[in-house]
């Protein structure tokens, strides 16, 4: 899936050939450092952004025999929150301040439902339990203003959870909120995916949390899939250079390190990406191949995939 | 290496900020964001200083250069009383505590070429000739990693990472002895904050500075700093070496930090999960202010505050469970 923006400037390529599968019951990573484009994937799963000036210029979102990216935007609508539903980053923004938490999720639930008023009460009320939420009752009754950033955000959760969805997006939910808090709503969401045996897309720029939650990971720069394969994979032997110095350069509280290696360089600009491989300006390992072929996503062991000359097309090591 | 000489000696510090609401203020209260703390900083030492969001790291930061007024307490840095400095002595002093803050972006003028900024508190110092001030700025520039060249250019030319270079390079313009720093990778990305800590940690080296360090972030206070200080509510809770408090943690709210963050390379341990948010700052908890949320509360907690001291030798904490 290719999502271009043409903008004044010139054509912001934010997703730049992304290629991946979900699963059922299946927790998959996105991750990725700011402007990679993690973000607009997942927005053009459910095709969320404004077009113009987006557009998904290729590719294909195939979700129960339907494509999303190319089918009538009516057909989009009804799987957006029904069948795939997203979870933002920021609940304060994403929340309406004028309206009670029990509003908004009773709206949501009638969105596509048909549920009588004391109906869908319940069911908020149960969805705000099933998210620890102590009080539910009260909390119904709550403005967003009334709420901690926690609260809030496990709010957003029920929100998304309100027509019993098989796919959860979310994108960074975890980012605003403080460490205490964070594991709150890591434990919920690991909760749901063992429950409800749903499967989510976890969107994030910390390994750490992957390592929580994830089974799979895909690793996402300059707009495409670098590296997929299961997060043990990942984390302990990572193929891609990236990927490598991605895991390196974390602080971590169980080791003591004197110095911390780094990445040289910035995150590419996606209006104006690198040609050959979009990471060979930074990379340890880059060889003149990289510098003009981009790499093709390629298969090296069973379900790891890398897309690095380092590998040829059968995905043997090279070099 | 570090000898014990403190640079810094904080005393009972406490910043209140008074609350009021509607169009003829009627007071609500008041927000005790720092209340009560006292610390050292050694010289050459980094003292990390963490908590979660509004427990007060920030101001504590600001109190002490007195960018925010403190209510009470005792500042004294290198044997001067910070708090009885006159307009004229305080800019001196703020020569020698520099502070770098979180966001780059809205602390760099976006009309200012990056190179002027930097000169900027130099002229402020007193060093006038142009000449002069290009030198310096150029060679603060080399310092952080950045072309001399840049300095003509504006803010929005840079990334984040070179960004808070500017602001690194913009705290050492007047050779100060302790940079307060606010969070100063927290708005990076994680290999682009890679880079920033370690040049933090070569100068540093280099000039031989003490750092007060403030970050949410354990992993990267583990990382830079020597000592750790841990904040909840406005008070701070426990402070140790930070081998010490890594390995061996006393107060149940570091504990439940420390199983919070859950770390690449950790195996499983089992996880503290703090019930609850923090309790509003205009209504604290009585006794321990951690009560509410503790995994360890007694009866004694809700009754009495516990005081701040030495459980084993360096290793300081306020809780009941070390009487």
């Amino acid at each position: 899936m290719k999502t271009w923006f043409y903008t004044r400037r010139g054509i912001v390529k934010a997703v730049n050939g992304v290629d991946f599968d979900l699963r059922q019951g299946e927790c998959l990573c996105l991750v990725g450092e700011s402007g990679c484009g993690k973000s607009v994937t997942a927005l053009s799963l459910l095709r969320l952004f404004d077009s113009p000036p987006g557009k998904i210029v290729s590719g294909k979102v195939m979700f129960a025999g339907i494509d999303l990216a190319n089918c009538p935007v009516e057909q989009v609508r009804r799987v957006r929150g029904k069948e795939i539903a997203m979870v933002f980053q920021n609940a304060q923004s994403a929340l309406n301040p004028v309206f009670t938490i029990g509003d908004q999720i009773m709206e949501q639930i009638n969105a596509h439902g048909r549920y009588n008023r004391a109906d869908a009460r319940k069911k908020a009320r149960l969805l705000l339990e099933e998210m620890n939420i102590p009080q539910a009752e009260n909390a119904l009754n709550m403005y967003p203003h009334q709420m901690s950033g926690g609260m809030k955000q496990r709010a957003m959760i029920a929100m998304g959870l309100s027509c019993d969805p098989s796919i959860l997006i979310a994108d960074e939910p975890t980012t605003a909120v403080d460490v205490t808090i964070r594991a709150q709503i890591m434990f919920i969401l690991q909760e749901l995916k063992t429950r409800r045996n749903m499967s989510i897309i976890f969107i994030t720029h910390d390994l750490s949390l992957v390592r929580e939650i994830g089974d799979r990971a895909a690793v996402i720069y300059g707009g495409r899939v670098v590296e997929i394969a299961p997060v043990e994979t990942i984390l302990t032997d990572p193929a891609h250079p990236y990927t490598r110095g991605l895991i390196a350069c974390l602080p971590d509280i169980s080791t003591n390190l004197k110095r911390l290696p780094s990445i040289p360089g910035n995150t590419p600009n996606p209006i104006d990406l690198p040609e050959g491989c979009t990471f060979h300006p930074r990379c340890r390992d880059v060889m003149d191949v990289c510098r003009s072929t981009e790499p093709a996503l390629v298969n090296i062991a069973g379900v790891h995939k890398v897309a690095c000359h380092l590998y040829d097309n059968a995905g043997a090591f090279i070099a | 290496m570090i000898n014990k000489v403190p640079l810094l000696q904080i005393k009972n510090l406490k910043k209140y900020y008074r609350v009021t609401a509607g169009l003829i203020p009627r007071p609500l209260g008041e927000i005790k964001a720092v209340d009560g703390v006292s610390l050292d900083i050694i010289e050459g030492e980094v003292l990390g200083l963490v908590g979660e969001s509004g427990c007060g790291k920030s101001t504590l930061g600001k109190a002490i250069l007195r960018l925010e007024e403190p209510t009470g307490g005792q500042i004294s840095f290198q044997g001067t009383d910070v708090l009885s400095l006159n307009k004229r002595d305080l800019r001196t002093l703020r020569g020698k505590i520099q502070i770098v803050f979180q966001d780059p972006d809205s602390s760099l003028d976006p009309r200012m070429p990056v190179g002027d900024s930097i000169g900027e508190a130099l002229i402020v110092h007193g060093v006038s000739g142009a000449g002069e001030r290009g030198r310096r700025v150029a060679r603060l520039m080399e310092k952080v990693g950045l072309e001399a060249g840049f300095a003509e250019r504006y803010p929005h030319e840079f990334s984040g990472g070179q960004r808070q270079r500017i602001g690194i390079a913009r705290a050492l313009a007047m050779d100060p002895r302790l940079i307060i720093a606010d969070e100063p990778v927290s708005a990076l990305d994680v290999s682009v904050q890679a880079q920033v800590l370690n040049l933090m940690m070569d100068i540093k080296d280099a000039d031989g500075l003490s750092y007060m360090f403030v970050s949410h972030d354990l992993a990267v206070v583990k990382y830079i700093a020597d000592r750790v200080a841990v904040m909840y509510m406005g008070q701070i809770v426990e402070l140790a070496d930070k081998e010490e408090l890594f390995r061996d943690p006393l107060h149940p709210y570091t504990e439940a930090l420390l199983s919070a963050v859950a770390g690449l390379r950790r195996g499983g341990g089992s996880r503290i999960l703090l019930s609850g948010d923090m309790p509003s700052p205009l209504k604290p908890p009585a006794g321990c202010r951690f009560h509410t949320r503790c995994h360890r509360v007694m009866e004694i907690c809700p009754v009495a505050e516990p005081a701040f001291r030495e459980v084993v030798p360096g290793h300081y904490a306020a809780c009941h469970l070390y009487p």
